[in-house]
């Protein structure tokens, strides 16, 4: 599938952002001033909502998005929309009750963490409903995306620690580490099951031809390039797949732990492992979509 | 609304026979004529007199190879939107721009709320959907709704412009909800299938696979004879024999 920036910034920066938000409401960064309020709450509302905003710009209407958020009925993309704008109002009003000490209730707290998540499994239905996809279409799709938000998430509120110059607790840099740790575990686990998956047709059921025997493809129906091979059948990235995941675990994955290890209390090391994260994940989310082949390909290459 | 409506009675569709088509094109071509002018925005091109033009077609004719050796035969493949019952486009669809017809069965897209995301495009199995490349609007396949109900145009042109215009009668416009139509008829008495069925799609539109060869072992009648007169007898003999002695 083709990767589009824009999509691949969205997901990458808005599941960062509500993975951060959701240590955050569980109280693991205490702000304990007024301007930390502040800058956080930007911080965090900025992730989310400049993801949000990118997520349009691949759009043929973009004035016309708010009209995605009507469909929530039947479709996962109209869902993410509004749960998403859902958890930035409750966040923005979070911040809003930090800033006036005003104590959010428990419940309060439990509900924006379920709403959090709920967003980020949304945002990943968007691509694992789609039987189209065989990859994608797996149970293990929307654990990579909760896990990755969860890991991200944790090794933010630690270089925020470390930025506010609060205390790191060993315990809390070696959960960072465990989750990263699961976090690729199951990224791999995706890449080994989901990456085998074939669709469940071939190119004698997409043609309903098999009973005459094998079925080649003769002839394309038009001599360019069209949408449907630009959009569903990508092919830079299967040429160098497997340098390019290694290079989102180095990334994304191992120097962000061996930063932890090395310098648990560093604000330095802990920005770099924050950004290393970020631009691995860049490159995991690229392959997501580059990697993934559509089952219309049957119909132009015979194989999907 | 993109959520389905309730299975309608009338199922409008299309059945193509596969055993017909020739592969000559005039269905995509004049499906690109009339939806250029017709329902919605036009179906634009990209770099239309360019070395490499590229466009949005809701209609193309793909050819396949089918079984092996002296038994491999080529089969002309026309494919466009097959207004599946369980259409994964609709559902997907975010902003409601995406539906289907209770009334008839007929996927549209309503070019005045897409957003061209694309989504729909990407969960169709068939790939009958393309985005506008001016227009930024998702494109399809509309049956030709502005042709079927057309009151101001002759009766015999309130037809899908691919059917009207397919030299072979190759495609067939018509009612596949209704068990007594003649496309239903002909799906039964051909044995009609759906396109990847393990999609759980439910295509209404049916193709009629192409039919068996005939057994190779039947002796072939003798052009030769049938060319030569009959033998005469009688009084005509004796004519014919008589003039051949005349040299």
């Amino acid at each position: 599938m083709r990767p589009a920036w824009s999509i691949i910034f969205f997901t990458t920066i808005s599941g960062l952002g509500l993975g951060l938000a959701g240590w955050i409401v569980l109280g693991l960064l205490p702000l304990m001033t007024r301007e930390a309020v502040i800058g956080v709450g930007v911080i965090t509302l900025a992730l989310i909502g400049a993801g949000l905003i990118s997520s349009t710009f691949h759009l043929g209407h973009p004035e016309r998005a708010w009209r995605a958020l009507s469909q929530w009925r039947s479709s996962w993309l109209s869902r993410e929309g509004v749960l998403a704008v859902i958890v930035m109002a409750g966040l923005a009003g979070w911040f809003a009750a930090g800033y006036t000490g005003t104590i959010v209730p428990m419940w309060a707290n439990l509900a924006l963490l379920v709403l959090i998540y709920v967003t980020v499994y949304a945002t990943s239905m968007i691509y694992a409903s789609l039987k189209t996809v065989a990859r994608w279409y797996h149970p293990l799709t929307p654990i990579c995306y909760l896990m990755f938000a969860a890991a991200g998430g944790l090794l933010a509120v630690l270089a925020m620690l470390a930025l506010l110059g609060l205390p790191i607790t060993a315990a809390l840099a070696q959960a960072g580490i465990v989750l990263m740790l699961s976090a690729w575990g199951v990224k791999i686990a995706w890449w080994r099951l989901a990456g085998m998956a074939r669709p469940a047709g071939s190119i004698e059921s997409a043609t309903g031809l098999g009973d005459l025997g094998t079925v080649r493809p003769l002839m394309p129906p038009h001599t360019e390039e069209n949408y449907l091979q630009h959009e569903m059948g990508f092919v830079v990235a299967r040429k160098h797949a497997d340098k390019l995941r290694m290079i989102a675990i180095g990334l994304g994955g191992l120097l962000p732990i061996l930063l932890l290890f090395v310098a648990p209390a560093s604000t330095a090391a802990l920005a770099l492992a924050l950004l290393a994260h970020v631009a691995g994940m860049f490159v995991e989310r690229w392959l997501f979509f580059a990697e993934a082949k559509h089952v219309v390909t049957l119909y132009y290459e015979g194989a999907a | 609304m993109t959520m389905l409506p309730e299975a309608s009675a009338i199922k409008l569709g299309l059945v193509i026979d596969l055993d017909i088509c020739v592969g000559c094109q005039a269905c995509v071509v004049n499906c690109k004529e009339w939806n250029t002018a017709g329902y919605g925005a036009p179906l634009a091109d990209d770099d239309a007199y360019g070395a490499a033009p590229t466009g949005a077609w809701l209609n193309r004719v793909h050819a396949f190879e089918a079984g092996d050796g002296a038994d491999s035969r080529t089969v002309h493949f026309p494919k466009s939107c097959l207004h599946c019952e369980e259409a994964p486009c609709v559902t997907v669809c975010p902003t409601g721009a995406s539906f289907k017809r209770a009334e008839d069965g007929i996927v549209l897209v309503n070019e005045d709320w897409c957003i061209g995301c694309g989504l729909c495009a990407w969960s169709c199995p068939y790939g009958a959907r393309e985005l506008d490349p001016a227009e930024g609007v998702m494109k399809k396949c509309t049956l030709c709704v502005d042709r079927i109900y057309n009151d101001n145009i002759p009766e015999e042109d309130r037809q899908p412009a691919c059917v009207r215009t397919c030299p072979t009668n190759a495609r067939h416009f018509g009612d596949l909800g209704d068990p007594d139509s003649d496309v239903s008829r002909m799906v039964a008495d051909r044995g009609g299938i759906d396109l990847m069925p393990e999609q759980g799609t439910k295509p209404v539109n049916k193709y009629l696979p192409p039919r068996p060869r005939r057994a190779a072992d039947e002796t072939p009648v003798s052009l030769v004879a049938m060319a030569e007169a009959d033998t005469p007898t009688g009084f005509w003999k004796w004519v014919d024999s008589t003039l051949e002695r005349l040299g």
